[in-house]
């Protein structure tokens, strides 16, 4: 029998789409919480950061959707090492497969869930008053940049995922090391305002750099400086933590 | 290789850390046949299902699964087994049908092939009711259905069964032993691990015993029975004031001290007639009792007599 690693790839990322069907905890966990975000920042942060939620709702929608974008990045991990814990992965494993089909597949299908996010986050955006100040083909090239730091990105919660001994575990990972460096950023707030060492953080930080390139791609503006500085740190994480992953992947499965 | 061996493992070592789990295992299965692998729970099984089924490297020694190298020729391997029991497990949240036509995707079925070959199985164990279902609602035995035909998708020559029954009651561990014999009789040749005595007894046509990762005994399933020698016999006299008497009965047929726990008397046999004796002997002395059996030795009891004429 040969490898179809393609399609072996295909048939996983089916898998893992179609398990949303029947459980649809994980469609609230990725819609209703960037919702909830999106909802709470523009009402409640939106007079006090810049006079009125419309107002805010401009500059702080590309923090969100990359604050969303960067958190969903460990669904990748939750996803793997739930399947390294039940048995899942040693019943793929055992198959003549390409063998790191199973990998790929998930990496694919969490790409299209963070599409889904981000368009879902932009057209709810969009109701609330938000608008596209560019054009079609300036929007497509956010969604890829998005999805392309996002996939860089999610090779860290791979690693994580093969370490970590439980599910839970690579989702507390998430929250505690993400949580505080997408908020000193550029996201919700000019960093100029902050103290001078966490501006400093603030200016490198890739959350700040993928969020201004969003800006520059949705609602004009300089894009080229941070869109390659986005790049550079994707290819950053690609560098570093695809062959640590691979390594423990191997290691572990 | 020899050609009439599915399975061979020379001195095959696994250690984790500090613990060996596997510490020179040797093995053989004929083609056509069940061995059951038989220990307690931490005695190297699943380790050892684990090499052969190439998802995890031995430290040393070396096997073949139908004269592939586990270790050199992993995907032949994989072409050729199925994989099921408490660790390879099914997607709880995909059904019965989309997971069994996930495996059949995977192993190069087109479409209306798998769907095919998962309406075909999911009929032939009984589950075409719960087709629809997500399997993490199905019931254990429904669970161990499936699981084994996840693994039959690609009909492999050789099935691994890593403790297929634990957990389960008593019908549905009848329901999988017969699922097991049909699948023996169309030829398979099945490797089974168990911590029942009775199971690998029911199945294996061969037994192979291990304990902290080393084979301590090979043999037929009789020819363990007559190695570990006894059987017990268990009476419950029916009044509490014959407990004595009874006890006198039991030790008169029986190969060792008749022992008295609560209101229950045991002791070794080794005679075929003890039982027809010991119901005369009841009989004759006007003794009445509530239950009266004869079982084959437990797994410790085969262990404390195997690791007791090795040492």
């Amino acid at each position: 029998m040969t490898t179809m690693p393609l399609r072996n790839t295909a048939t996983l990322a089916w898998r893992t789409l179609v398990q949303i069907k029947h459980n649809p905890f994980e469609l609230i966990d990725f819609s209703v919480q960037p919702i909830m975000f999106l909802l709470l920042f523009t009402y409640v942060f939106g007079g006090a950061m810049a006079g009125s939620p419309a107002e805010y709702l401009t500059f702080a929608l590309p923090g969100i959707i990359v604050q969303n974008l960067i958190f969903a990045t460990m669904n990748t991990g939750i996803g793997l090492n739930t399947d390294i814990s039940k048995g899942v992965f040693d019943r793929l494993r055992s198959l003549p497969i390409s063998r790191f089909a199973p990998l790929a597949g998930r990496i694919s299908a969490d790409v299209i869930k963070q599409a889904w996010a981000i368009a879902l986050l932009l057209g709810l955006g969009m109701v609330l008053g938000f608008r596209i100040e560019t054009g079609p083909v300036a929007v497509l090239a956010a969604f890829g940049l998005l999805l392309v730091f996002a996939m860089s990105l999610s090779w860290l919660s791979v690693l994580v995922a093969m370490l970590a001994s439980a599910p839970e575990k690579v989702q507390i990972f998430g929250f505690v090391v993400f949580f505080p460096i997408t908020m000193a950023s550029g996201a919700f707030v000019d960093p100029s305002t902050m103290p001078g060492w966490l501006e400093a953080f603030a200016e490198i930080n890739p959350t700040t750099v993928l969020t201004d390139a969003v800006r520059g791609l949705l609602s004009g503006g300089p894009v080229a400086g941070p869109a390659i500085w986005s790049l550079v740190w994707a290819a950053g994480f690609l560098v570093v933590f695809a062959p640590l992953s691979v390594r423990a992947f191997r290691r572990r499965v | 290789m020899d050609d009439t061996n599915a399975i061979v493992a020379e001195g095959l070592v696994k250690r984790y850390g500090d613990t060996t789990a596997l510490d020179g295992v040797d093995l053989a299965v004929r083609a056509g046949t069940v061995l059951g692998l038989l220990g307690p729970n931490g005695a190297g099984k699943t380790t050892a299902v684990r090499v052969l089924a190439t998802l995890i490297p031995p430290d040393a020694g070396h096997a073949t699964v139908g004269g592939h190298d586990v270790v050199r020729r992993p995907h032949e391997v994989r072409g050729l087994i199925g994989l099921t029991g408490q660790y390879a497990s099914v997607d709880e949240s995909l059904t019965g049908t989309e997971n069994l036509l996930m495996i059949g995707r995977l192993l190069g079925l087109s479409r209306p092939a798998a769907r095919d070959r998962a309406r075909t199985l999911l009929e032939r164990f009984d589950l075409s009711d719960a087709a629809g279902r997500a399997a993490g609602k199905y019931s254990g035995g429904m669970r161990r259905r499936l699981d084994l035909a996840a693994s039959l998708v690609g009909h492999p020559r050789l099935l691994y069964l890593d403790e297929p029954t634990t957990g389960l009651d008593p019908r549905s561990r009848n329901e999988v032993w017969e699922i097991v014999r049909g699948l023996v009789r169309d030829g398979v040749t099945v490797l089974l691990t168990t911590q029942y005595l009775d199971e690998a007894d029911q199945l294996a046509d061969e037994i192979v015993v291990i304990d902290h990762g080393r084979v301590i005994a090979t043999g037929t399933p009789a020819s363990l029975k007559a190695r570990t020698g006894a059987q017990t016999v268990t009476v419950r006299p029916a009044f509490a004031d014959q407990l004595a008497r009874v006890r006198d009965a039991v030790g008169r047929v029986a190969a060792g001290p008749a022992v008295v726990t609560g209101e229950i008397v045991t002791a070794p046999v080794s005679d075929p007639g003890a039982l027809a004796k010991l119901v005369r002997d009841l009989d004759e002395h006007g003794l009445t009792v509530d239950e009266l059996a004869l079982r084959s030795p437990s797994l410790d009891e085969v262990f404390l007599s195997l690791t007791g004429a090795n040492s």
